[in-house]
């Protein structure tokens, strides 16, 4: 069975002192279902998460108490995939026809804080100085860096990509082009990466509204199709976020096998892919992302990202809203955020930074300790 | 009381005549090996082994800024060193996650040998120096 997105909404990503994570997903929601041409009250059931801004069936407050089965998701970082994944199933059991997933999230500055309990790991992992995400990512990227023949001025074009795109996203949050220079003079935070080459923790909402083909028909809607999504955790003890020890023989990541299945629903390859919305959380997360969701082989990168190919205009652009770079990262919205941009440039909306000839377009977003979710549509 | 030196914590690390070992563990079904020693219902399904002390450097970074809480380094804002870590591979494919002492950040490098030592990792008000494990490389 089909399942289609029918319609999309955003609220822009940043800082927006005086309004809950709640209200910027209501928002979110309201455009989506306007965007559909449709009420709340057709609304079947809603997937949907925050990290840190409340339940999302708070949202039923504002949009109407109409009683429907609402689920809250949890699944750190790929949240929004998750959701989007949950409303899939949901449809292709048969059980609904037409509902929402809608993720919105509200970080203070210098969030992402951890408590080790919470993790199952000792206290003194935490007390000398071993639980911070971002060192995960530095060490992740120097490996990656030192094997395939990666360099940092790599790492920075990256970056300056993401506030370019950025700057012709209204939803983005960072929207002036920041020059490859200041990125790579920028303050180191964990080496090799400097602090324009991370994303922020942000406020922002994103909702999308998927049904049945059929329901689709029958409303004289249209949009995107989902031709294929999944979702994979770890199949073993591979190097992840707080993790004291791993393993070195390991076989495939979870990303990699995520990616693999998606293609694999769909019948398409990785070449056939117009554009791609990979997750940025730093630089070094889209460079090695574009390999294991199979884009190029390790190495590559270096010579792909220095030709362009993956800036607007290039042969496979990558993150054309400017990614979590320039969006910052609302865990709960990132990953719906993603699937925003995709569904805007396959139906042409994308102004200013439109792909051309976009039929395919892929995301996927990763979330801790070790799940990646991965959603490939085509227009419609 | 000065001069008293403690672990920042316990069942982590051993210290025999030949020196600290760090206490890993080991699988009684299947020989997995794991570190820390894990607590709680799992505890049983586990022996304690001691880690190699020599490996690899896999990986390593360098926190350049204060971690938040629950970091306890006994220094603030104001008097915070950079300090690196990383991953040692230790002989039978296990990494272990690890501070490093090394005397300047440059000479990092991916595969070079390292052994492991101990680090003073704070001084409390009483003159009592908690210490942590640390790889330092191997000259």
């Amino acid at each position: 069975m089909d399942v289609h997105i029918v319609g999309v909404g955003i609220h822009a990503f940043g800082r927006h002192p005086g309004k809950t994570g709640i209200e910027l997903g209501v928002h979110a929601a309201r455009e989506a279902l306007t965007d559909a041409g449709l009420e709340w009250s057709d609304i079947q059931f809603a997937f949907g998460g925050s990290e840190d801004a409340g339940d999302v069936d708070a949202i039923s407050t504002s949009l109407g108490l109409t009683g429907i089965p609402v689920i809250n998701v949890a699944n750190g970082c790929a949240t929004g995939g998750s959701s989007l994944l949950s409303a899939c199933w949901a449809i292709r059991s048969g059980e609904f026809d037409l509902g929402m997933a809608v993720g919105f999230d509200s970080h203070a500055r210098g969030a992402f804080n951890f408590d080790p309990a919470r993790f199952g790991l000792p206290a003194w992992y935490g007390e000398t100085g071993l639980m911070v995400t971002a060192q995960f990512m530095g060490m992740k990227i120097q490996r990656y860096m030192s094997r395939f023949g990666i360099t940092q001025a790599t790492l920075g074009m990256v970056a300056e990509k993401a506030f370019e795109n950025g700057a012709r996203a209204p939803h983005a949050w960072r929207r002036q082009p920041v020059a490859l220079d200041t990125i790579l003079e920028s303050q180191l935070i964990v080496d090799p990466l400097t602090k324009y080459m991370f994303c922020s923790p942000s406020e922002g909402g994103a909702a999308l509204v998927l049904a049945s083909g059929k329901k689709m028909r029958e409303l004289g809607l249209s949009g995107p199709r989902i031709r294929g999504a999944s979702l994979q955790s770890r199949a073993d003890l591979s190097f992840e976020v707080f993790a004291p020890f791993a393993m070195t023989d390991v076989g495939p990541t979870h990303t990699e096998r995520v990616a693999k299945k998606v293609f694999e629903m769909a019948s398409v390859g990785p070449e056939d892919v117009h554009v791609a919305q990979l997750q940025d959380t730093e630089s070094g997360a889209e460079i090695m992302n574009m390999a294991e969701n199979g884009f190029c082989r390790d190495g590559e990168q270096e010579a792909l990202v220095r030709s362009g190919a993956t800036r607007l205009g290039g042969k496979l652009p990558i993150n054309t809203d400017g990614g979590c770079i320039a969006c910052g990262e609302p865990i709960g919205a990132s990953g719906l955020r993603q699937i925003y941009e995709n569904v805007q440039q396959l139906r042409r909306r994308a102004e200013g930074r439109q792909v051309e000839n976009c039929r395919f377009a892929y995301s996927q977003v990763t979330g801790m300790p070790g799940v990646s979710a991965a959603v490939l549509l085509e227009s419609a | 009381m000065s001069g008293s030196r403690r672990a920042v914590a316990e069942g982590m690390i051993v210290e025999r005549a030949d020196g600290p070992w760090l206490i890993g563990a080991r699988s009684k079904t299947d020989g997995a090996i794991r570190f820390p020693f894990p607590s709680g219902p799992q505890e049983s399904e586990y022996e304690e082994i001691l880690l190699p002390r020599q490996g690899s450097l896999w990986t390593y970074t360098v926190q350049r800024f204060r971690p938040k809480s629950p970091y306890a380094g006994g220094d603030d804002e104001g008097s915070y060193k950079p300090f690196a870590l990383g991953y040692v591979e230790l002989p039978g494919g296990i990494i272990v996650e690890t501070r490093l002492l090394v005397k300047d950040f440059v000479d990092l490098r991916i595969g070079m040998p390292m052994k492991l030592a101990l680090e003073i990792f704070r001084t409390e008000a009483d003159g009592t120096q908690i210490f942590t494990y640390a790889f330092e490389p191997l000259l």
